[in-house]
């Protein structure tokens, strides 16, 4: 078997008195989409930014590629190429949306110091973010300010950012929230071809989208996995039904 | 709001305006008229530099008048030491006093940067209100410590005697002086034009917008910042050295909060992060100064009246009031 390209193990963290992440063992394959649910507050989010070094775990390891980075910071991992999405669309307000994207690949140079080339005549980060919001199907919105962009085309330019930088990894926190049957349609089919380009470890609340895309899944319920499979497994398992799809299902 | 103007030819007018006044006023035999522009030109130098952290950047800096004074203090120290023919130190090498701008302003924009890079590496760490007073504590320092300096006029200031020279150009007179000071400035404005909308511009507005969003993408908020502060406050420093020579006099005033709050005041009148905002408040500040000052010592208050229509009917200050908001590609 291939050797994940991520791996967590005995990861745990608390804020006071709630464990919103406790022991949780779970690794990323290459090539694969591992899908992370479970009920509202259940500690998703909390573990993607446990992750990707927003949060300090409290215990455990995070291994990436087979080196220990929980030392490292937010900053640092995602140059390594950790890259998320955010739940709530996290983007500059007062750029255009190919001006988001062009950002995102200057950030992926690691590129500060330029004080005279113009970025409106840098072909380079323009090409690159064209092309990106292309595969999204922005690229008809590339001039539009994001303050002027709908709630769906704002989470599909998140994913445009996130395609810019290139990652080892993508870490997505609810990609489908608020996009509508087509969009989300749309996007299980993007996201189906992309896990060859990097694997994905996929939070999401639809269930269609996670029965049809997930690899493996695994169950998070009050910090802990619960439960870990396929599609079919989890579908049949008897306390993931009860715990959550009893009442997502009813 | 209906854009009469673009923003760009509001810009390039405005320049034109700063330049032509003086012109008539030195040809009408007015060189007092002429001196004012020259203040309100470098005012307005340190308020181009105020508006890279606080404009761009979103650092809301209480504390630009440290940068000024040091720019001024080392233009003032450096020809004091000229005066004396002593040199500033001998031993482990010999640094002698100088009457060259051009050296001057290296030296002033030099260590005002370095200042900023001390200032900002330390207040860069909070942000919002302790920032502010973070920056207004670290000005305060260095005034009082110019206050209780001896060596250098203490409290009393420092003395430049004979204004210090420029190549090709006789300093003393007013015209040739103001020409000087409005070439930094449009120098420094086109600079900045081109740092807009070049990588570090675009990181720095990315910073003042969605700071966990730029850390997300791998580039570090801080170091932007940092860079950021640096080059203000050198602009400011820079601003400082001008402003010694206009005076030919530097003082621990320069280093006040009230001069803090001044520049601070042009870049809200003018529009903030508007490149040409802190040279039309710097131009409506010193015409107020010298329109009221002199007919009612609270002239402030008539000040103070303009910025709070400026805050609660014209968000972008004067520039906004005209050109409309901002625009980017
Ligand atoms: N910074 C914080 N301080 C204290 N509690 C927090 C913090 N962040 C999250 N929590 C709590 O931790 C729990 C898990 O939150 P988290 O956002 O990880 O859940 P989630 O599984 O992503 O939920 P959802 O499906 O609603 O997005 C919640 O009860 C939340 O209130
Ligand atoms: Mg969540």
């Amino acid at each position: 078997m291939t050797e994940p390209v991520l791996e967590l193990s005995g990861l745990s963290k608390s804020f006071g008195a709630l464990k919103v992440t406790d022991a949780v063992d779970l690794d990323l394959r290459p090539g694969e989409i591992h899908a992370l649910i479970g009920p509202n507050g259940a500690g998703k989010s909390s573990l993607i930014k446990l992750v990707a070094g927003e949060l300090a775990a409290d215990a455990g390891s995070i291994r990436f590629d087979g080196r220990e980075i929980s030392d490292l910071d937010q900053i640092e991992r995602a140059r390594l190429g950790l890259t998320r999405t955010f739940q709530v669309s996290s983007l500059i307000p007062e750029f255009s949306a190919r001006g988001n994207v062009m950002f995102a690949a200057q950030a992926r140079r690691k590129s500060i110091f330029g004080f005279f080339r113009q970025v409106s005549r840098d072909r380079e980060l323009i090409d690159e973010a064209m092309e990106a919001l292309d595969r999204v199907g922005l690229s008809g919105r590339a001039a539009v300010r994001v303050s002027e962009l709908s709630h769906g085309e704002k989470r599909l330019l998140e994913i445009a950012m996130a395609l810019a930088m290139r990652p080892r990894i993508f870490l997505m926190d609810e990609p489908m929230a608020g996009l509508g049957q087509e969009g989300s349609a749309k996007l299980i089919g993007f996201l189906d071809k992309l896990r060859t380009q990097a694997p994905i470890l996929l939070i999401e609340h639809d269930m269609d989208a996670v029965f049809q895309l997930a690899d493996r899944i695994s169950v998070l319920v009050s910090g802990k996995i619960i439960a870990r499979g396929t599609a079919d497994e989890i579908r049949n398992h008897p306390e993931v039904r009860t715990a959550y799809l009893g009442e997502d299902a009813a | 709001m209906p854009e009469f103007v673009t923003e760009h030819r509001l810009n390039i007018l405005l320049a034109l305006i700063l330049l032509g006044g003086p012109l008539v006023a030195h040809f009408a035999d007015e060189p007092f008229l002429v001196t004012l522009a020259t203040r309100a030109t470098i005012l307005a130098l340190a308020g181009v530099g105020l508006n890279i952290a606080l404009g761009l950047g979103g650092l809301v800096s209480f504390g630009h008048a440290a940068f000024f004074g040091v720019g001024g203090y080392a233009v003032g120290i450096l020809a004091s030491h000229h005066q004396t023919y002593e040199p500033l130190m001998t031993s482990p090498f010999v640094i002698n006093g100088t009457n060259q701008m051009l050296v001057l302003w290296l030296v002033a924009v030099l260590v005002s940067g370095l200042a900023a890079l001390v200032i900002g590496a330390l207040s860069l760490r909070t942000s919002g209100v302790y920032f502010i007073m973070i920056t207004l504590a670290f000005a305060q320092m260095i005034y009082y410590f110019a206050i209780s300096w001896p060596a250098y006029g203490g409290e009393d200031g420092l003395s430049i005697y004979v204004r210090n020279a420029f190549p090709g150009l006789n300093t003393l007179r007013p015209l040739d002086f103001f020409l000087l000071c409005y070439a930094v400035l449009i120098v420094v404005l086109l600079a900045q034009w081109k740092m807009t909308g070049a990588r570090f511009g675009m990181a720095l507005q990315a910073v003042r917008q969605n700071e966990g969003r730029v850390a997300a993408l791998g580039l570090s908020p801080y170091r932007i910042k940092l860079a950021a502060f640096v080059i203000s406050g050198m602009v400011t420093g820079l601003a400082g050295a001008l402003y010694a020579d206009l005076n030919r006099f530097v003082s621990p005033t320069m280093m006040s909060w009230h001069l803090s709050g001044e520049i601070m005041v042009f870049i809200i009148l003018g529009g903030v992060a508007r490149l040409f905002g802190p040279v039309v408040g710097a131009c409506l500040f010193v015409l107020f100064e010298h329109a009221f000052g002199s007919v009612t010592e609270h002239w402030q208050f008539f000040l103070g009246a303009a910025l709070l229509a400026v805050v609660l009917f014209a968000r972008g200050g004067f520039i906004g009031l005209v050109a409309g908001r901002v625009r980017h590609d």
